[in-house]
């Protein structure tokens, strides 16, 4: 029997980006401007967040979502903590969050109250980077300690972004990063990115990060 | 690390694509990757097998054809194929720089026997 070739050309990821779509609808219906915070494990998301959060939680409502790949409740607890709902996702051992699972977290919560949705991804400068989730902003927490040569080797997160978090500056010092390297580097292909210099434990450069999130939310209500 | 949920898309495409051509059996399935595309073909083949039994898809046999990741230079706008990692423009130095190809990641043809 002779075979026959089918055209197809369809994009593989196209039902995952699909649906990150009709997440960003519901999330620019809400008026909720949304972040999707990527790093490597230990670079200091979870501090990020619980800063913005402090610096935050008396002008707007904010809510998180982790995504994990275990039943670890560490970081959920902390933003509980501070009077803010968390929801968290596992992903049953998954390495980064998708569209499916970011709606899950979405419906979970009440959209009606929330001005800032921040969306804590898997721990993984990989995977993460291949799956929209539908927020407005992909935003990278990356940290002196990791090394100034990351955004050579990891190429496809830091060119997806539109933010860059350095934190742990208070290091700088100590460690042997070129800071003129790493910011060629997250540059070279992404040339409209957002950089900022941060100390999550010296509040150092936090202050610029907060007038832009402040700003973003500002033109998501004012968008409508 | 996330070849399964990427096989599992190549499947559902693949078969709707099947029954829509009424096909009996799928026997080739040419998938397109660009090298920026972080995928490994040998375990998408690997979950293939599994997941493809009892489905028009079962026994396919999987092509994949890479495309090189190909950067112009904003300053020089020379254009040149990416080693590996982030290198800087071979001709005038500059790490102003635009991917051009290399992000492809779709399901190009099928081939099947009514």
């Amino acid at each position: 029997m002779s075979t026959q070739k089918v055209q197809i050309v369809e994009k593989i990821l196209d039902a995952n980006d699909q649906l990150a779509n009709q997440i960003l609808k519901k999330l620019n219906d809400a008026e909720i401007f949304a972040i999707n915070i990527m790093a490597s494990p230990g670079s200091g998301k979870t501090s990020v967040i619980l800063k913005t959060i402090e610096k935050l939680k008396g002008e707007m409502n904010i809510a998180v979502i982790e995504g994990d790949t275990a039943a670890v409740t560490i970081d959920a607890d902390k933003v509980t903590a501070l009077g803010m709902p968390a929801v968290q996702i596992n992903t049953g051992g998954q390495c980064h969050l998708d569209a499916v699972l970011m709606e899950q977290g979405v419906d979970a919560l009440d959209l009606s109250d929330i001005d800032l949705l921040i969306v804590e991804n898997v721990g993984n400068l990989i995977c993460p980077a291949s799956f929209k989730i539908g927020t407005h902003s992909n935003v990278v927490v990356a940290s002196v300690p990791e090394g100034d040569d990351k955004p050579y080797k990891y190429t496809n997160i830091y060119r997806g972004i539109d933010v860059l978090l350095l934190n742990k500056t208070d290091l700088l010092p100590y460690i042997d990063f070129r800071l003129d390297y790493f910011k060629d580097g997250i540059h070279a292909l992404n040339q409209n990115l957002k950089f900022f210099e941060v100390s999550c434990k010296t509040g150092e450069g936090i202050e610029d990060w907060i007038d832009w999130l402040r700003e973003k939310v500002k033109a998501q209500k004012n968008h409508r | 690390m996330h070849e399964l949920a990427v096989t599992e898309s190549i499947l559902k495409i693949a078969e709707k694509h099947a029954v829509q051509s009424q096909a009996k059996k799928v026997t080739d399935v040419h998938i397109v990757i660009g090298r920026l595309s972080s995928i490994v073909n040998d375990s998408i083949q690997f979950y293939w097998d599994i997941i493809s039994k009892n489905t028009l898809c079962e026994n396919a046999k999987l092509h994949f054809e890479r495309v090189p990741a190909k950067v112009l230079c904003l300053n020089c706008s020379f254009e040149f194929e990416l080693p590996g990692e982030l290198t800087p423009c071979p001709k005038c130095q500059s790490m102003r720089l635009k991917v051009i190809k290399g992000e492809e990641f779709w399901l190009d043809s099928i081939e099947i026997e009514r």
